[in-house]
């Protein structure tokens, strides 16, 4: 079983918890590691750990060629090409920067920026603090009732002073595959950019940047395999070439005289000061794997089971309400967000951890999403390609019995 | 009634019994549905304990020395532990809340097995109930 295969490169899975088995399904908040990417940041560390770009020594250059080749590999990921591939922390860093520099050089005071009720608030609060410091107007682009974003509304909400559009390809919340095609073509031919969050959707949707025309596109290395503290913003050439630097520091410049400054170009413009180059050249394994998993058919067919058997359990029991309903399941990626009528969100995913199932509960860092449902928070389980349809069912059976246990 | 000793003495044995979490969460949801019911105007902000995921209400009635905690959440498994905790603190004078150090809560093993979240939230319990008795 393919699966299988997967599961044993990622020794997290094979741990108990409580004398349970591990059934892992907080994905959305962070993957798991494999051997692959474990072996590439210990193989950094312990045989090429220099400072990158700077020195002439074997060993910094050994690293420099390491960090460049995940560069590549991120490039081939996203369809991009390596010049447009920004490395930073994660997405949230992503956000930061692309608001900052495209703030700087686009924005000013009365323009508007939009996003939309379904985002993280890594995808809002950047553009927030953009719109404070640019004097310009944050607006919001509504969700309707199942979770879809009302794209009728978009051509409206648009007027001649919106700079961006700001976009999950899927919400960590609803899990619902956004149409970012149809939302890119709206704002070009409205004369405005798109800023697209692929933070759960490079996990679970195609990554072509070319193919969906965004403007900039995030995500985060440790939600697809890759180390903690590894991110990319992919940015369009002709734009970021127009974009003034997010920090400044070493590497990020091209001289340095009191009497000028000028700095040097894409994409190590935006990469100022010393770099995470023991974490990124692991992405090249983590992305290689994503792309394994997703092109395996007994994996996406495992994957399109789970998705069919949990929204179907689901939405058959009248006591749960699932957020992020689709018109069809081809829509929905196997990540569900629920309530159950009568029991709080935390005392299900406190008795479900003693099951050994790792569930998120709370907020889910989109605030503005629970008020629009009228809830103080909701329990989601994220599943990843390397999860079965067993631990799929195993999560359905310990959800009733909690709610058993809870209601009586 | 029991001393303040006896009634902590006796949660501990009542919780050790149960070896399995699930089988002491059982018994945190048991504690938290016989809890006096608690009056809906009594649900005010200054009621509400910091610190905590969900919400947790904690009323303090002093009739001379004696305090009476009332308490309610509206998540079980923390309402359950805030039962317990009144149960053993309620109806004791202030000066004998005051004295104690609270630390047969850390024989219960709750600490450890609450999320982080939750710890903060019992530690905030536990502060506001020596706060009130401070008063």
């Amino acid at each position: 079983m393919a699966s299988e295969h997967f599961r044993k490169q990622f020794p997290q899975l094979g741990e108990k918890v409580y004398g349970k088995t591990l059934v892992y399904l907080d994905n959305a908040a962070t993957s798991q590691r494999p051997l692959q990417v474990l072996d590439k940041w210990e193989e950094m560390s312990s045989r090429f750990n220099a400072n990158i770009h700077r020195a002439v020594h074997r060993l910094a250059d050994s690293a420099t060629q390491e960090y460049e080749s995940a560069r590549d590999a991120v490039a081939g990921f996203l369809n991009a090409s390596r010049d447009e591939i920004v490395f930073t922390s994660g997405t949230t860093m992503s956000a930061n920067m692309a608001a900052f520099i495209f703030g700087e050089r686009f924005v000013s005071e009365g323009d508007e920026i939009i996003v939309t009720e379904a985002e993280h608030h890594s995808n809002i609060v950047p553009w927030h603090m953009m719109c404070q410091r640019r004097k310009a107007v944050l607006k919001v682009l509504p969700v309707d009732e199942s979770g879809h974003l009302d794209v009728a509304a978009l051509d409206d909400l648009i007027s001649d002073r919106t700079r961006i559009v700001c976009v999950a390809q899927i919400s960590n919340v609803l899990g619902l595959r956004n149409p970012v095609r149809e939302i890119s073509d709206i704002c070009h031919r409205r004369g405005c950019r798109i800023f697209v969050d692929g933070a759960q959707g490079a996990v679970h949707e195609k990554t072509d940047v070319r193919e969906l025309d965004c403007d900039f596109y995030a995500f985060s290395g440790h939600k697809i395999y890759a180390p903690t503290g590894t991110g990319v913003l992919y940015c369009k050439k002709e734009l970021l070439e127009q974009l003034p630097p997010y920090m400044g520091g070493g590497e990020m410049i091209e001289s340095v005289k009191w009497s000028e400054i000028t700095y040097t170009r894409i994409p190590h413009r935006f990469e100022a000061g010393t770099q995470n180059f023991n974490g990124v050249p692991a992405l090249k394994p983590a992305l290689e794997i994503a792309r394994e998993m997703r092109e395996d058919s007994s994996t996406t067919e495992e994957q399109r089971r789970i998705t069919k058997y949990v929204y179907s359990s689901l939405m058959r029991d009248p006591e749960i309400r699932l957020f992020g309903v689709p018109r069809h399941l081809e829509e929905k990626v196997p990540l569900f967000s629920f309530c159950v009528r009568g029991a709080h969100h935390e005392d299900i995913a406190l008795i479900m951890d003693k099951m050994g199932v790792a569930l998120r509960s709370g907020q889910m860092c989109a605030e503005p999403l629970m008020d629009r449902f009228g809830v103080t928070g909701m329990l989601r389980a994220s599943f990843a390609p390397y999860n079965t349809l067993a631990e799929a069912e195993y999560f359905v059976e310990s959800l009733h019995k909690a709610i058993k246990m809870i209601k009586g | 009634m029991n001393t303040l000793e006896e009634a902590k003495r006796q949660v501990t044995e009542d919780f050790s019994l149960y070896e399995e979490w699930l089988d002491k969460y059982e018994y945190l949801i048991e504690l938290g549905k016989n809890l006096e019911p608690f009056p809906e105007e009594l649900k005010t902000d200054d009621r509400l304990i910091k610190g905590c995921q969900s919400r947790v209400w904690l009323d303090c009635r002093k009739e001379g020395d004696t305090l009476y905690f009332k308490a309610d959440s509206d998540a079980i498994i923390t309402k359950g532990i805030i039962s317990l905790l009144i149960g053993v603190y309620s109806g004791r004078r202030a000066s004998e809340i005051e004295e104690d150090d609270f630390s047969f809560i850390n024989d219960l093993g709750l600490r450890e097995n609450l999320s982080p979240t939750r710890a903060n939230g019992l530690a905030s319990m536990i502060e506001t109930i020596r706060r009130y008795a401070e008063q």
